[in-house]
């Protein structure tokens, strides 16, 4: 995820200032990892240096200063290129939830793995539950409830796994150390 | 809302309904191998498992509707497996509804008299009957439908239809068996968020039985069953011991139940 598209997002829909910058994000994006004001600044830094956003007014309400930023043609133009572009399904999935299968029936046993897996799977679906709970209060807008969704049915494809894995982890014991 | 309920049914020790080493087989081939369950009152409880593993007859044997081979089925601290079909009969139809996949609405009826259906057979009269199976509707959000009859509605419709006559006698336990496996994603999100909450609500007591895990996040906790016994029971241990093993690892499971 680029930080600097988010930005370059928040700010075409109108001109910002830093801190008004991290709240939008935050009410935008609620799923997301918040991002640190210092990494709005350098981000802010970066998108000034490569001429895709422009600092406008100082403006000063009782506080500090605070410097509006908005969005160029070019900046622009950079964020509708990459509204466009298709996002590549990445080649390796990191999995640590199989990595600790192998590892588990190379040290250990098939009863740790099965143990792990299981353990594994109640650690999700307690998650799940955490984001189902929050989707079916009638008080969530709908935007949280996509984004609640999207982490259910990642969960979802994860508890497939670790079920089928458990199913076949006698037959893996066998394969790993024969 | 209407209650009808003796004071000897109500839950002992918070237990209402429970399971301990029920065995079961279908011709020899046994489904149910020494499961032990425990279900408190307002409980909304999942049993996931994969297929063939006993699961379906686990929820049958629960609500009276098949006898176990062995073991004890209790509800309100009462022993029902024992009793005659008539008793077991009587009692499903004062305190037990169910739900199932599909199915279960009558296609000749509208769907106020569907859901009128359970009081009627328990000697109401049609008027009051009727305007209760009409509030019903309401709170599943398909009163408009009360006239028309199962062909003319959707799946997600007819099963909330279903759904309500389930719950219109106002049972202790509620026992639904895949109820959102023939509908598409958002109608079954529909059923199983209006489920719950009503559930919740009224303090129903809920078995669900799903193999899909999205299903199962609507409930409280979740119980495994794999080979005709809960998992987590004492690893490879048949019988007595297995049986043992099942009511600790259930009695845990409670123990770490999510608060709401």
């Amino acid at each position: 995820m680029s930080a600097g598209h988010a930005l370059l997002g928040l700010l075409a829909e109108g001109e910002r200032h830093g801190y008004d910058l991290r709240r939008q994000y935050l009410r935008r994006f609620p799923s997301a990892k918040p991002l640190a004001a210092a990494q709005i600044y350098a981000t802010l830094d970066r998108l000034l240096r490569d001429g895709l956003v422009v600092a406008g007014a100082t403006e000063r309400v009782g506080g500090p200063d605070r410097t509006v930023f908005a969005v160029t043609g070019p900046g622009r133009a950079e964020l509708d290129r990459w509204l466009s572009e298709v996002e590549m399904p990445s080649e390796y999935v990191v999995n640590l939830l199989s990595m600790k299968v192998t590892l588990a029936l190379l040290v250990a046993d098939q009863r740790a793995a099965a143990d792990f897996l299981r353990r594994q799977r109640e650690a999700h679906l307690a998650r799940m539950r955490e984001h189902t709970r929050v989707k079916s209060d009638p008080d969530t807008d709908l935007l949280r409830v996509i984004a609640a969704d999207y982490a259910i049915n990642h969960l979802d494809a994860d508890l497939r796994w670790i079920e089928t894995t458990l199913q076949r982890v006698t037959e893996l014991a066998e394969e790993i150390r024969p | 809302m209407m209650t009808t309920r003796l004071p000897n049914t109500e839950p002992v020790g918070g237990e209402v309904l429970s399971g301990r080493a029920i065995v079961k087989s279908y011709e020899n081939s046994p489904a149910l191998r020494g499961a032990s369950i425990s279900a408190a009152r307002g409980d909304v409880l999942a049993i996931t498992g994969p297929s063939g593993s006993g699961k379906s007859t686990l929820l049958l044997c629960l609500a009276g509707i098949l006898a176990p081979d062995a073991g004890e089925i209790r509800f309100a601290g009462r022993r029902i497996d024992t009793e005659s079909e008539a008793a077991r009969s009587a009692l499903r139809r004062r305190e037990f509804g169910v739900l199932f996949q599909f199915g279960q609405v009558v296609p000749e009826l509208t769907a106020q008299e569907n859901v009128a259906l359970p009081l009627l057979l328990s000697g109401v009269r049609r008027r009051p009957a009727m305007t209760a199976a009409r509030s019903w509707l309401d709170r599943f959000g398909v009163a408009q439908l009360a006239d028309q009859r199962p062909p003319q509605m959707s799946g997600g419709q007819a099963q909330r239809v279903a759904l309500a006559r389930a719950l219109v006698t106002e049972p202790q336990v509620l026992f639904a068996d895949e109820p959102t496996g023939a509908l598409d994603t958002l109608a079954g999100e529909q059923v199983l968020d209006q489920l719950t909450r009503v559930a919740r609500e009224a303090g129903t007591t809920v078995l669900l039985v799903t193999h899909d895990a999205k299903v199962a996040a609507y409930a409280d906790r979740e119980i495994v069953l794999r080979d005709g016994m809960i998992e987590g029971a004492d690893l490879g241990a048949a019988g007595s011991v297995g049986a043992a093993g099942s009511v600790d690892a259930v009695m845990s499971v409670g123990q770490h139940r999510i608060h709401r």
